[in-house]
This record gives C-alpha cells, sequence and structure tokens, in this order.
C-alpha cells in the first residue's frame, strides 16, 4: 500500500512539474529578459563566423550578430551566451526553445520556413556551394568530379545540392558524412575523400586551418544559392522583429557611414536619418519594444556590418573573402536595408 | 464457494466463521479499510494519472508543435529524400523515397549488428578459452587483450581504428597490391568477386540443400549411435556435404571462373567488392570491444563447471574434446546464454556511434531525415522502435536458446 501513494506521489509531482512548463513558454522577449542573457546558437568549429579563439573567447561573424541581438536587447553585447550546435542538432534546439536565436550559417529554404517551423531574417551573408579539392589532383572544374568520393555535413542543404548536382550532371559519387565539422574536416585532409562541398565561405574557413593551407583550390564552380541568416521560431513575431531589425542595424549603419568608431560624433548630426536611427529623435526603439538606444549600442559595441565583415572573414583575414554579393548595393551587392523610420 | 467454506477441508486451514466474516458483505468493515479494494482503487488513480499525463504531453506537444507551424505525422516518409547515402545493401539513389533511405539505413545497421554478432562470439570464445589456457604466455596475452579493451571508452576505439585506416593506408594510386585482385587504401578494402553468373543461384539452393542433408544426417547419426553404439563421423561427413554438394553444382555448371577484379578508373576503383574504412572501422572497433566482456563471460562459464565433472569424465575414458563438447559446454552454456545476449545488445546498440565516423547506419540516416524535414519527434520515434524491435527479436531468439540450452531434469 504505502508503495501504491509513493507512486501516486510520484506520479501527481510529476504532472505538477510538467504543467507549468508549459505556461512558462511565453514571449521570447519577456524569458529573455528575465534570465538576463541571450541563448545563440552557433557554428563553434568554424573559423571566421563561430569559433572560440585560443583565449577562449568567441568570433565570428554570426557570434558578431549573436552579439548584436544582446546588444540590442540588453544594451550590452556581452549579455549572450553561445551554444555550439552541429547541423544535425541545430534546428531541434531552436524549435525546443533551447536556443532563442541560430545565428549558424543556415540556409534559408523554403521547408525550413514552413515545415520546420522556423523563420528567417535578413541575410547576413550570401553564400554559394563549390568543391575544395587537393591541388595534386589537377583538377580544373567540378564537373571532373565523376567516381569522387565527397566528405560532406549531414543535415545541410549542401547534402542535399551535391546530390542534385550530381545527379543533374550524370555522375556517380560516393558522400561520407561525418557529424563533427572538425572531424570532417580532419577526414578530408587526411585524404579520406577526394573533395570537401561545402559553403564556398565555410571552405575558405576550413581551407584556412588546414595543416597546409596552399595544397588545396576551391573549383570555380558555385552549384547553388546559400542565403545564410539566423532564424528564430514561428509565432513570435516580437522577437522575430528584434532579430531581424538588429541584424539590418548593422546594414543601416554601413549604408549612413556610421561606424563603432565615429558613431558618438553622429549623435550630433543634423540628418534626420541619422538622428532617427541611433535614437535621437525617439520612435524606432518604443515600436519594436526596445531601447530607443538600441541601435547606437548595436554600432558602438559591436561595429556596422562592414567593419564585422572585414574584422571576421574580410582580405585581411586568413579567409581572405572578397565583399562580392555581401557588398552594399550601392557597391553592386546585395545587402540593403529598409528605411529606420 | 460457500459449499467449501461450510466443510473445512484440512485441520490446519483457517476456522470457517472468520472466513465468512472477512468475505460477507454485511459486515461493517469500510471499503476503505478493506486493503483489497483499497488496493483497486490506487490502482486504478494510478493509472489514470499516468494516463492523464501520457494525454497532456501528448496534446501539449502536438498543441506546441501546432503553434510554431511545425508539420506532424508520417507523411514524410513517402517524399523525395533527395540526399544520398554513402553505402547501401539495396539499390539507392537521391532520387528514392525518406522510407527507403531509412530502410538502407536499418539494413546497414542489421549488417554491421549481424556480423558484428557472429565475429564476436567466435572471437570472444577463443579469448575466454585462450584465457583458461595452461600455456603460460596464451594466457597471459588473453587477459592483456581483455584488459585493454574492455577499458578504453568503445567511441575512443572506433576513433582510432578509423584513424588508422584513414591515416596509414595511402591513397587508392598508390594502393597496396598484396595479391592478384586484391587493393588496400584509404578508400577501404577492394577485392576481385566472381562475375554473377546464373550458376551463383543454383549453387546457394544446393548449400541450402546440404544444410538440410546435415540436418538428417545428424539425427540419422544420432538414432543409430543410441540404437547400436557405433559413433558415425558426422563433423567430417558433413564438411564434405556442405561443400561438395555447391562445389559440384558449380563444376556441373561449366565452371565459370570469370572474375570482376576492381580497376583504379579515375578517382576510386570500380568493380569487385569494397569494405569501406567506416563499416570496417566500426566492425573492428565494436566486436573487439564486446568480445572481450564476452572472453570474460565464456571464462565465468567454463569456470562454474566443477573440476570434479572434467575428471569423471575422464575417468569414464572420454577424449578431451569430447570432455569439452559434452560435459563442460553443455552445463557451460547455461550460465553463459543470458549475460551473452545483453553483449550482443549492447553490440547492435552501441552500433549507433557509427555516427561519429561516418558510417551511415539508421541513426545517421535518421538524424539527417530529421534534419532535413524537421521532424524531430517523428525520428527520434521512429528510432527508438527500430532499437526496440531488434534487442526484443534478439532477446526472443536468445531466449528461446536459452531453454533449449537449459539443463534437462529428469
Amino acid at each position: 500500500m504505502k508503495q501504491v501513494f509513493k507512486c501516486c506521489a510520484v506520479l501527481v509531482i510529476t504532472a505538477m512539474i510538467f504543467l507549468p512548463l508549459s505556461a512558462m513558454a511565453g514571449e521570447t522577449l519577456d524569458a529573455v529578459k528575465k534570465k538576463g542573457f541571450v541563448t545563440v546558437g552557433v557554428n563553434g568549429s568554424l573559423f571566421g563566423f563561430g569559433q572560440p579563439d585560443e583565449k577562449g573567447e568567441w568570433q565570428g561573424l554570426d557570434v558578431e550578430t549573436g552579439k548584436a541581438i544582446a546588444a540590442a536587447v540588453f544594451g550590452d553585447a556581452s549579455k549572450v551566451k553561445f551554444i555550439p550546435l552541429t547541423a544535425v542538432q541545430r534546428f531541434t534546439a531552436l524549435q525546443s526553445g533551447e536556443i532563442d536565436v541560430l545565428c549558424r550559417n543556415a540556409t534559408r529554404t523554403l521547408s525550413r520556413d514552413s515545415a520546420l517551423g522556423l523563420n528567417f531574417v535578413q541575410v547576413n551573408y550570401y553564400d554559394g556551394q563549390a568543391f575544395l579539392v587537393p591541388k595534386s589532383l589537377g583538377l580544373k572544374s567540378a564537373k571532373e568530379l565523376d567516381g569522387a568520393t565527397v566528405c560532406v555535413l549531414p543535415g545541410t542543404t549542401t547534402e542535399l545540392n551535391a546530390a542534385d548536382f550530381f545527379r543533374a550532371n550524370n555522375m556517380q559519387w560516393k558522400p561520407v558524412v561525418i557529424e563533427s565539422t572538425a572531424e570532417l574536416a580532419k577526414t578530408f585532409f587526411a585524404g579520406r575523400c577526394d573533395s570537401l562541398t561545402s559553403d564556398a565561405s565555410q571552405l575558405a574557413g576550413t581551407r584556412a586551418v588546414a595543416p597546409n593551407p596552399d595544397d588545396y583550390v576551391i573549383l570555380p564552380e558555385i552549384i547553388s544559392k546559400e542565403p545564410l541568416a539566423p532564424a528564430v521560431r514561428h509565432g513570435d513575431d516580437e522577437w522575430r522583429d528584434i532579430v531581424d531589425y538588429a541584424v539590418l542595424a548593422m546594414i543601416n549603419a554601413e549604408e549612413l557611414g556610421i561606424t563603432s568608431k565615429n558613431v558618438d560624433e553622429m549623435l550630433k548630426s543634423k540628418d534626420p536619418k541619422v538622428q532617427r536611427f541611433l535614437g535621437v529623435s525617439e520612435g524606432n526603439g518604443k515600436a519594436l519594444g526596445l531601447d530607443e538606444k538600441f541601435a547606437y549600442n548595436i554600432i558602438k559595441q559591436v561595429g556596422n556590418y562592414g567593419e564585422v565583415f572585414e574584422r571576421n572573414v574580410g582580405p585581411d583575414t586568413p579567409l581572405k573573402l572578397e565583399r562580392g554579393l555581401n557588398a552594399l548595393w550601392t557597391d553592386g551587392g546585395l545587402m540593403y536595408s529598409p528605411p529606420f523610420k | 464457494m460457500r459449499q467449501e467454506q461450510t466443510i473445512p477441508e484440512e485441520p490446519g486451514g483457517r476456522p470457517p466463521s472468520q472466513n465468512t466474516a472477512a468475505d460477507s458483505p454485511e459486515t461493517d468493515t469500510a471499503f476503505w479499510q478493506d486493503p483489497d479494494k483499497r488496493a483497486v482503487i490506487f490502482q486504478v488513480a494510478a493509472l489514470a494519472v499516468v494516463l492523464l499525463v501520457g494525454y497532456y504531453l501528448f496534446s501539449n506537444t502536438l498543441a506546441n508543435l501546432e503553434r510554431q507551424n511545425i508539420a506532424t505525422g508520417f507523411d514524410f516518409m513517402d517524399k523525395e529524400a533527395s540526399f544520398e547515402v554513402g553505402e547501401s545493401l539495396i539499390p539507392y539513389s537521391a532520387a528514392d523515397t525518406y522510407a527507403r533511405a531509412l530502410l538502407v539505413g536499418v539494413l546497414n545497421t542489421l549488417k554491421v549488428s549481424f556480423i558484428g554478432i557472429i565475429l564476436t562470439v567466435v572471437i570472444g570464445t577463443l579469448v575466454g578459452i585462450a584465457r583458461l589456457s595452461t600455456n603460460w604466455l596464451l594466457s597471459k596475452m588473453a587477459g592483456g587483450y581483455i584488459e585493454v579493451l574492455q577499458d578504453i571508452p568503445v567511441l575512443l576505439q572506433l576513433f582510432f581504428w578509423y584513424a588508422i585506416f584513414y591515416d596509414v593506408f595511402p591513397s587508392p594510386r598508390q594502393a597496396l597490391h598484396p595479391i592478384t585482385g586484391v587493393f588496400v587504401s584509404n578508400r577501404g578494402l577492394v577485392f576481385a568477386v566472381p562475375e554473377s553468373h546464373p550458376v551463383h543461384t543454383a549453387m546457394g539452393i544446393a548449400f541450402l540443400v546440404a544444410c538440410a542433408a546435415v540436418y538428417f544426417l545428424r539425427r540419422w547419426a544420432r538414432k543409430r549411435q543410441m540404437k547400436t553404439g557405433r559413433i558415425f563421423p558426422v563433423f567430417r561427413v558433413s564438411l564434405i556435404v556442405l561443400i561438395g554438394f555447391p562445389l559440384a553444382v558449380w563444376l556441373l555448371g561449366g565452371a565459370p571462373a570469370k572474375m570482376n577484379i576492381p580497376e583504379l578508373r579515375g578517382f576510386n576503383f570500380r568493380g569487385g567488392i569494397n569494405v569501406s574504412p567506416e563499416f570496417a572501422a566500426l566492425l573492428m572497433g565494436l566486436v573487439l570491444y564486446t568480445s572481450a566482456f564476452v572472453a570474460e563471460i565464456v571464462r565465468a562459464g567454463i569456470q562454474s563447471v566443477s573440476k570434479g565433472q572434467t575428471e569423471a569424465a575422464l575417468t569414464l575414458g572420454l577424449r578431451p574434446a569430447m570432455v569439452l563438447n559434452l560435459v563442460i559446454l553443455p552445463q557451460a552454456l547455461r550460465v553463459i546464454i543470458p549475460p551473452l545476449t545483453s553483449q550482443m545488445l549492447n553490440l547492435t546498440k552501441n552500433s549507433s556511434l557509427a555516427v561519429a565516423i561516418g558510417f551511415p547506419d539508421f541513426v545517421s540516416v535518421a538524424n539527417t531525415t530529421i534534419n532535413q524535414t524537421g521532424q524531430a519527434i517523428e525520428g527520434i520515434a521512429l528510432i527508438m522502435a527500430v532499437y526496440l524491435f531488434f534487442s526484443l527479436l534478439t532477446s526472443a531468439f536468445m531466449n528461446w536458446y536459452n531453454q533449449k540450452a537449459r539443463l534437462v531434469e529428469r
């Protein structure tokens, strides 16, 4: 009898634990404010986008996007916690609420926007898929890869694109699929695969950490469109707007010529666009449910998009990536921000 | 009932008056003071709570998924998978459905588990017997094998073997070529196989016929021994039948000897059979790790048979091989089988570590499916169902075998 009592007690208590949990899953912004930091899912082992440096501090384009969101919400770019996720884990982590926003070089696609229950915001890197091969193979084009063994990350758009590419060109191939980015790169450099396929930026990052980067080349074909964007859960438009405009603020600042260095001077600017943007004339912050100075905080503490790009992946970094599609629309790129008004 | 109560059947039985008091509804015992009724009430309550919690979790999950617009259900199964799988026992391409991709994964898991379990039992038994050998060197070597392999986590062993395969072996263009038709490179082991020919099917049938023949031969031999006491050399004759039947069919079919010899074309070998480094590393890691445990189980099983049995058997004039086969093993098996079953289950479940080294087992394919469709709950449920099914199947088979191996008491 005691046992039955015990069983009942256990079950009732379990039920009581479960009930409030569901009630708690409310608005993301309130939850984030309550816990005091933004939880951002990042790559964890992708140089230039999301990886801790030798001091253990997170670095990369996606990491700085996460910091920008923290700066927008709390006025403090350091109030952020990074969770490294593999490609396979990332969407489940977001769906289940383990992270508040995913900044992990994820490609926006129709099925992810719909069936996966995600919302992608402004693209923070326009990318495309390519093939990395050892120079010693003497390849000139990806069309010569018939019969090749190709290393690829599971659960990515690249996995699907590669299958499409080889199918469309009627070529044979054999995928080697390993979940961990670092382990996959190691396998490729050891010669298990003839080629490593991924987004061109990611290949540049992988090549940069190769034992001998000059032994590898990226083949010229770009076989897909990969708009990499931060993502949030469906169903919380307020939070979606905040994340969206945190990214857009960085682009808009570059359009307006505002950098982390001159942002304090720009506060005195007479340009109404700049005044509105930096919160000198009020309204934008309130509309988003944030501090009026949210854009100022982002630019002051993180920088504009150009600065972040140059610092993490630009020509002066080991990745040596050109702005290309990621230049401002005024410079022939795709980066374009709606007006901040 | 009543009638029986009025007639006390044995002197030690309870007095009838007491019995009537406990069973009769007229007594003033309230139902909450009756332990039996109370137990029922509490069980009903407990069950209700379990069902409620289950229903709550289920409906809450559905509501949450709906709120976030996440697709639910198993509709994705017949959509085009559009991802490639590295190795497959059945024809598969990216144009096939998710269901087929998952089936490829299940078969890959089955392949590695099946071959793994057989090798584990064979190696484990040999090492276990070696551990008990009177040869000092052999016994110590077996001891070292067991201690080292048992104590290193299996995931590390997998990484180790995989690294050996891709780091130590050369690229396909410099592949090692020990004998004709065999190539070893970091793309795996490639070896020549006979080119497919209709005779092979006939040989397969001949082999099955031979198996049946051996079965009846054994029954006949046992009966004859019971009757006349004469021993028939079953093992040698069976061996001849098993090899001879298919061989004869092959010769009758014109002895087609054309081989499918692998050759280097472009990036890799074409033709022959390829054992990938991922599969080899997974199999090796799992087999070596699990066989160390099996060796200990076999040793314990053999030691559980008292020495007097061996001595008695030897005194009766049995040869040492017969002592092992007829006296020790039948008794040791009873001790060995139950823990052996759990090691087999362990091997099957550990095969899911394949994800780490890129072998496309079921978990690996299911993970990709989850990621491409976003349907984590369905995917995880499938994974659980498949492993549960495999485990129950293995246990059922081993339980049946255990029943058979049980000591028959007369």
